[in-house]
């Protein structure tokens, strides 16, 4: 079985047939639903669907498609970190941040994505669906109906994002006591134990004794 | 047959039955526990067991004696502190009831009355009423549910192992254990009587019937559901600790000697040898020598079957609650009864 | 497959019209029994309440977040090579397997590939790992089932492969051994030679199993048709691993991508089973424990030799992207969705680990079952605590 990353290195734009075709295939199944999409060669298949359809087009593509194998369930915050690392001193200053908000693969219009991965457990191919979640009203459909596995990922981005699943039939915490507030996982939610103390380990590459700069792309091949 | 008995005075033969009721009770259990529980579970499992208390961790008992005397006596806020408190003693008093009626030899034994067999059969139940009483005071729910689970087990198995037992009282002709004994000794195979005729032979599938039964009797692994530690964390045992919990566990290796000795009395021969060996024909030929001889002789015979009974309880999965009932009322139960018609008419036609 | 699950919905409902019945007549009620956090057959803090009429279990519920260490939110101040350290911890029995995805998911957003040599060492420890996680599994089964001797002949077994571990790697548990393009160090001399003498014993090791627990009649009566998931109900709660085979699906990750590992290179077998039991899932597992010693001896054979790490970076950058990469772990399929902003460290890391979908499907198949079935059903969807909870 030989990689097709590697078949086709050499070559400038690289292809993936497969991915091409179901890309196609995806687009006519969900018509204008699908909003973005992108193929990363030999790897995977990003589609992103509007909001309002996130369920549907997931229900569409198990019927039509063959993707009935539910993988996992998910959101990004794509706000970058006002915290950064923590590998600086608290007691210093606090440094300007970066904190313009550049969505990934197949683009996107919201702070928060919930994304998901689907796959044809006929074919083995698998895709990754991404929808927009409202800045204003984080709510998107359920998939509990579609994929009852949905029901506990829900759950967890639910309380980890402060994202909503509109028919999900119960939105109870899953890791965290019931009167927690905030959700840990959106960047702007601090990770306390880096903020009373840097961690050491961020910084801990020292210049080589007679050695070039750290940007010398120096292998440790033996 | 009196001749040891009549000259010791009755004080003096009440010490010496409670002296050797004592030691019928606890030396087993400690044997047992260090032979089988220690050190065969051990080898099974390609370890050593205890081995730095004494030499070959012999002294390890007394180890675990002393620690569990030092626990701390715990008992739940909202148990029935008194019914708690007796349970593990109504537990331990039946095992003492229950080796009352074992013969040692021709004149060791502790009563000898007619209806030993059922007097053992019945008052074995006791130990039901005292695991019951300790799932329900100890307030857990895990307990509650392994002292129903051991009544369930324990009434169900407690008929096949009296009509496993009806096949031999009917060979015997006798209730009475002391005769079951000599009855075997005694008798012969075929007119040979090189071996006596030990039920074993001859009831063989009540045999097997009685010890599945014992097995479940004692809660020993194929039917362990009322301790269950995989799912019940320890059952009924569960709130128990330091000295209520060494009751319940010398209590239930003590009940596994006595049982079998009882299973050695009911097919094995009991303390006896063949009596053609020495020429003997009935009890009253009996040499004195065979009082001493005959706890021995029952001591090895309990130890083999302490053996099998252990030996099974390492190899084996548990079974499910209903498929343990099953396994008693389709299985266990028909099979005795054919037995005991089958004994009895080969007892009419011989 | 669904004439099974039927089956046993009819049976539940008409047990159930039964038992309303009786409980009418003679006023009985339920009880709300609370299985862990601390109880010893929940492998960890998972805890169970279950709803009980009598012995029979009317709902069931996990609650989990026991032990949620966060390790979603640490990646993100962490570097990608210090990621490894972390994701160590998450199937912690089977530990370089989780190194694996996370380094090739990162390899593959700087679009390197660890030398020929390096792979085949990942993949013979990577079965390794697996062999030590699903052989304890095999002896643990025993114990939740009352055996207690098969534990025990588990924990002698594995620690010949957790040697073989620490030899190759220094660590018995966490090796923390795998570097962005390559391994840290090559193997140890002589470690081939014992690992080979070492897969005869697991094999020896699985046939003592097979005897002990797989022949017997109770395990059998306390195991076939317990737990039955259908292949499309597997399938939607994305199940996977052994627990997915065993419900007559085919399908192994090891197999079917292509990964830059060495499991295409030889031949080996995929087992399924079509019942979907817990005695299915059992028995596949015993069965991939035995194929992986084959695998890892027929590595051995083929091994390649040339140096263990490509040229890479002194410190490492990994370009903007995202990249998703998965694979078959002891546990089933463990994958990494990993973000990078073209930082130090990963910008968002979805950790998708097996145990998570394997037990969410607990709270539809405990319904009807006896308490003793809890049991057996939880040990074969085999889970572990980090696993769930990361």
């Amino acid at each position: 079985m030989s990689s097709p990353t590697d078949s086709s290195a050499e070559a400038a734009p690289r292809h993936d047939a497969m991915r091409e075709q179901l890309l196609s295939d995806v687009s006519a199944c969900l018509g204008s639903a699908l909003l973005q999409s992108h193929i990363n060669v030999g790897n995977d298949l990003c589609v992103r669907v509007a909001t309002d359809t996130w369920a549907t087009s997931a229900a569409a593509l198990k019927t039509s498609l063959g993707f009935d194998y539910f993988c996992f369930l998910s959101a990004i915050d794509w706000l970058p970190s006002p915290f950064g690392k923590g590998e600086e001193d608290p007691t210093a200053e606090p440094v300007e941040r970066d904190t313009e908000i550049k969505q990934g693969l197949a683009g996107g219009e919201t702070r928060l994505q919930v994304f998901a991965r689907i796959v044809n457990h006929r074919t083995h191919v698998g895709i990754t669906m991404k929808a927009d979640v409202p800045d204003a009203t984080p709510v998107v459909p359920s998939w509990v109906s579609v994929f009852t596995g949905a029901n506990w990922h829900e759950r967890e981005a639910h309380e980890m994002f402060g994202i909503s699943f509109a028919g999900h039939p119960d939105l109870r915490n899953m890791y965290l006591p019931t009167d927690f507030e905030g959700h840990p996982l959106r960047k702007d939610f601090p990770l306390l134990a880096r903020m009373v103390k840097p961690w050491p380990g961020i910084v801990d590459v020292e210049p080589l004794p007679g050695g070039g700069d750290e940007d010398d792309a120096e292998g440790s091949a033996e | 047959m009196f001749a040891l008995l009549s000259s010791i005075p009755y004080w003096g033969q009440t010490i010496l039955r409670l002296l050797g009721g004592s030691v019928a009770v606890l030396l087993p259990a400690g044997t047992i526990v260090y032979l089988f529980l220690f050190k065969m579970m051990s080898f099974m499992q390609s370890r050593l067991g205890p081995m730095e208390a004494g030499p070959y961790g012999s002294m390890q008992l007394f180890a675990e004696v002393g620690k569990w005397l030092q626990k701390e006596d715990l008992m739940p806020e909202r148990a029935d502190k008194f019914v708690f408190k007796i349970a593990p003693l109504v537990v331990l008093s039946s095992t003492f009831l229950l080796v009352v009626v074992v013969p040692f030899g021709p004149d060791a034994w502790i009563t000898n009355f007619e209806a030993g067999v059922f007097y053992a059969l019945a008052v074995s139940s006791v130990s039901v009423l005292g695991i019951l009483m300790a799932g329900w005071a100890s307030a857990n729910k895990y307990s509650l549910l392994g002292g129903l689970r051991a009544a369930g087990q324990l009434i169900a198995y407690e008929l096949p192992m009296i009509l496993a037992v009806v096949g031999v009282v009917i060979q015997a002709g006798s209730m009475n254990l002391q005769d079951i004994v000599v009855a075997q000794n005694a008798g012969s195979i075929f007119g040979w009587d090189g071996l006596g005729n030990p039920y074993l032979l001859t009831q063989f599938i009540g045999f097997l019937i009685f010890m599945i039964a014992v097995q479940a009797e004692l809660t020993q692994t194929p039917f362990d559901m009322p301790i269950a530690e995989s799912e019940l964390v320890s059952g009924y045992m569960t709130e128990y600790s330091g000295f209520r919990f060494l009751i319940f566990f010398i209590g239930e290796f003590a009940t596994a000697g006595v049982f079998a000795f009882i299973a050695s009395v009911l097919f094995l021969g009991g303390w006896g040898v063949p009596f053609s060996w020495f020429g003997w024909t009935g009890i009253n030929d009996v040499d004195n020598w065979m009082n001493v001889g005959g706890p021995l002789i029952m001591l090895t015979k309990m130890l083999g079957l302490a053996f099998i009974i252990m030996w099974v309880r390492f190899s084996y999965p548990r079974f499910r609650e209903d498929q343990l009932q099953r396994f008693a009322w389709k299985i266990l139960i028909p099979i005795s009864l054919v037995n005991i018609v089958a004994t009895s008419v080969l007892k009419v036609a011989f | 497959m669904t004439i099974i699950g039927d089956r046993q919905q009819l049976a539940y409902i008409a047990s159930q019209a039964a038992d309303a019945r009786v409980n009418v007549e003679l006023e009985t009620e339920g009880m709300t029994l609370n299985i862990g956090p601390q109880h010893p057959a929940t492998h960890g803090t998972l805890r169970i309440i279950a709803r009980l009429d009598g012995e029979q279990v009317l709902w069931a519920e996990p609650s989990c977040g026991y032990m949620h260490r966060g390790y979603e939110k640490l990646t993100e101040v962490r570097t990608f090579p210090q990621v490894t350290a972390l994701v160590n911890r998450i199937d912690w029995l089977g530990s370089f397997a989780n190194e694996v995805p996370f380094i090739l998911a990162a390899e593959q957003l700087m679009e390197i590939e660890a030398p020929p040599r390096a792979q085949w060492i990942r993949t013979i420890l990577f079965e390794l790992s697996r062999i030590a996680n699903v052989s304890l599994f095999l002896g643990d089964l025993g114990v939740q089932l009352g055996a207690i001797t098969p534990v025990f002949f588990a924990f002698r077994d594995r620690e010949y492969v957790l040697n073989l571990i620490e030899g190759a790697t220094g660590g018995r548990f966490h090796p923390n051994f795998d570097r962005i393009g390559g391994l840290k160090d090559d193997l140890p001399a002589g470690w081939v030679d014992e690992t080979r003498a070492v897969m005869k014993k697991m094999r020896k090791f699985c046939d003592e199993i097979e005897n002990l627990l797989f022949g017997n009649e109770i395990f059998e009566s306390r195991t076939r048709g317990i737990g039955v998931i259908p292949r499309d109900v597997a399938l939607q709660y994305g199940m996977s691993g052994a627990n997915l085979r065993a419900s007559g699906v085919d399908w192994d990750l090891r197999r079917d991508q292509s990964l830059p590992m060495a499991w295409d290179k030889v031949d080996w077998k995929v087992w399924t089973h079509l019942d979907g039991d817990s005695y299915a899932r059992c028995w596949i597992r015993l069965q991939e424990t035995r194929e992986s010693t084959y695998i890892v001896e027929r590595l051995l054979d083929t091994l390649p030799s040339g140096p263990v790490m490509t040229k890479v970076p002194r410190i490492i950058k990994v370009p903007e992207g995202e990249a998703w990469v998965s694979t078959e772990n002891p546990l089933g399929e463990m994958g990494y969705y990993v973000v990078s902003k073209g930082d130090l460290g990963p910008f968002r890391v979805k950790i998708r680990s097996a145990s998570f979908n394997n037990i969410s499907i607990v709270p539809w198949l405990l319904k009807g079952v006896y308490v003793p079935d809890i049991i057996t059903i939880l040990a074969s969807l085999y889970f572990i605590l980090g696993d769930i909870d990361r």
